[in-house]
């Protein structure tokens, strides 16, 4: 079956069976590979994407979910780094094993998005869903209050 | 091991001795003692049209039948008394933590919907159906009685703006209603059928709406 859904930008026309998740789409047919495969069950958040701009766990979303829209995934987040979460994320070392970031930073983006001024509150219950086993929790609330233009307590 | 819940008629006359208190209370007399049904079953309307001659008291009755799915987990998980749905039976506290956020639906990065699809996902054994979201916290069913349950139920402004047909028919027919008896591998159903559980809220609407006392238990 084909299915037409735009992808960072970048309009694909897929043969893939509506029901695969996602994640498989962008990982094994469009190579793009920024998004990791965690846990499997929507549970960890490493998957984490945008469809049509709302945050979704890429490994239990059925492509056919995502047609007709817009896919943005962490290589689509901006071309060149650029992304004030990107920057904050740098200037603060946040990763350590870097496995679960770009679901932390997508999640983050889409929460940014609707709540450009969050409190910590807003920013624990937005994040809680992305786990990290290196525990880098603290520097990435700490990056979100970056790339929100909080200044530090 | 099948478990048995035991006899409406017998919890209704204490629930209704209770509520008159000891100067108006009643003789004691037998109470009726229908046979017990199994935990996965209902009771059907035509059992109760049998068993309770009066009307108000089939009323109440049918109501405490409808409570054992309105109190079953594949229910009152989402009808939650705070903030944050329940998952599971026995329940617990939803993992990953979500909170139900302005519109019932979570909060941005944590949406019900952005793991729940329109179909449970056998593989990811994530549950879903069609809306999925949380009851608005005026609908809280955990930890309510059955009276006050259905007092909220017949409340137009803590049912959603819904008539008594619109509740028989939300019952009887709505898809999100739907999945408690379809709620995938791992997760015990909802007693009986969808049907019937629309069956015995209209039979409940039509016997008059009667609500059990406060001290009623199924």
């Amino acid at each position: 079956m084909t299915l037409k859904l735009q992808v960072n930008g970048v309009e694909q026309t897929l043969d893939v069976d509506p029901e695969m998740p996602l994640l498989w789409v962008l990982r094994d047919v469009l190579n793009l590979t920024g998004t990791k495969y965690g846990c499997g069950q929507a549970l960890c958040g490493a998957c984490t994407v945008h469809v049509d701009g709302r945050v979704v766990r890429s490994c239990v979303t059925p492509v056919r979910r995502a047609e007709g829209r817009a896919v943005t995934t962490i290589e689509g987040l901006s071309a060149d780094a650029s992304h004030p979460l990107q920057r904050a994320w740098i200037a603060l070392g946040v990763p350590q094993c870097g496995f679960c970031q770009a679901g932390q930073i997508m999640t983050a983006a889409g929460f940014l998005a609707q709540t450009p001024k969050p409190t910590d509150d807003e920013i624990d219950r937005s994040m809680a869903g992305n786990v990290c086993r290196c525990g880098t929790y603290p520097r990435i609330r700490a990056a979100i209050r970056k790339a929100a233009g909080i200044a530090d307590e | 091991m099948k478990r048995v819940v035991g006899g409406v008629a017998l919890v209704l006359a204490q629930g209704a001795w209770a509520c008159a208190g000891p100067s108006s209370a009643p003789p004691p007399q037998a109470a009726k003692t229908p046979p017990p049904v199994a935990s996965a079953e209902l009771r059907t309307p035509a059992f109760f049209e049998a068993t309770f001659s009066d009307r108000a008291e089939r009323s109440r009755a049918l109501f405490l039948e409808a409570t054992r799915v309105l109190l079953h987990p594949r229910c009152v998980n989402c009808h939650p008394a705070g903030d944050s749905p329940m998952q599971g039976d026995p329940p617990h506290v939803h993992d990953p933590p979500v909170w139900r956020g302005p519109e019932d639906r979570g909060v941005v990065g944590m949406e019900c919907t952005s793991c729940h699809q329109q179909h449970n996902l056998e593989l990811a054994r994530v549950p879903g159906a069609p809306t999925w979201r949380l009851a608005p916290a005026v609908m809280a069913w955990a930890g309510q009685s059955a009276h006050r349950i259905c007092e909220q139920l017949k409340d137009a402004a803590r049912n959603g703006g819904r008539t008594l047909q619109r509740i028989v028919e939300h019952a009887a027919n709505d898809d999100l209603v739907a999945w408690g008896w379809a709620p995938g591998a791992g997760r015990t159903p909802a007693p009986g059928t969808q049907a019937l559980f629309g069956d015995i809220v209209r039979a409940w609407v039509d016997s008059g709406a009667e609500c059990p006392a406060e001290e009623a238990s199924r």
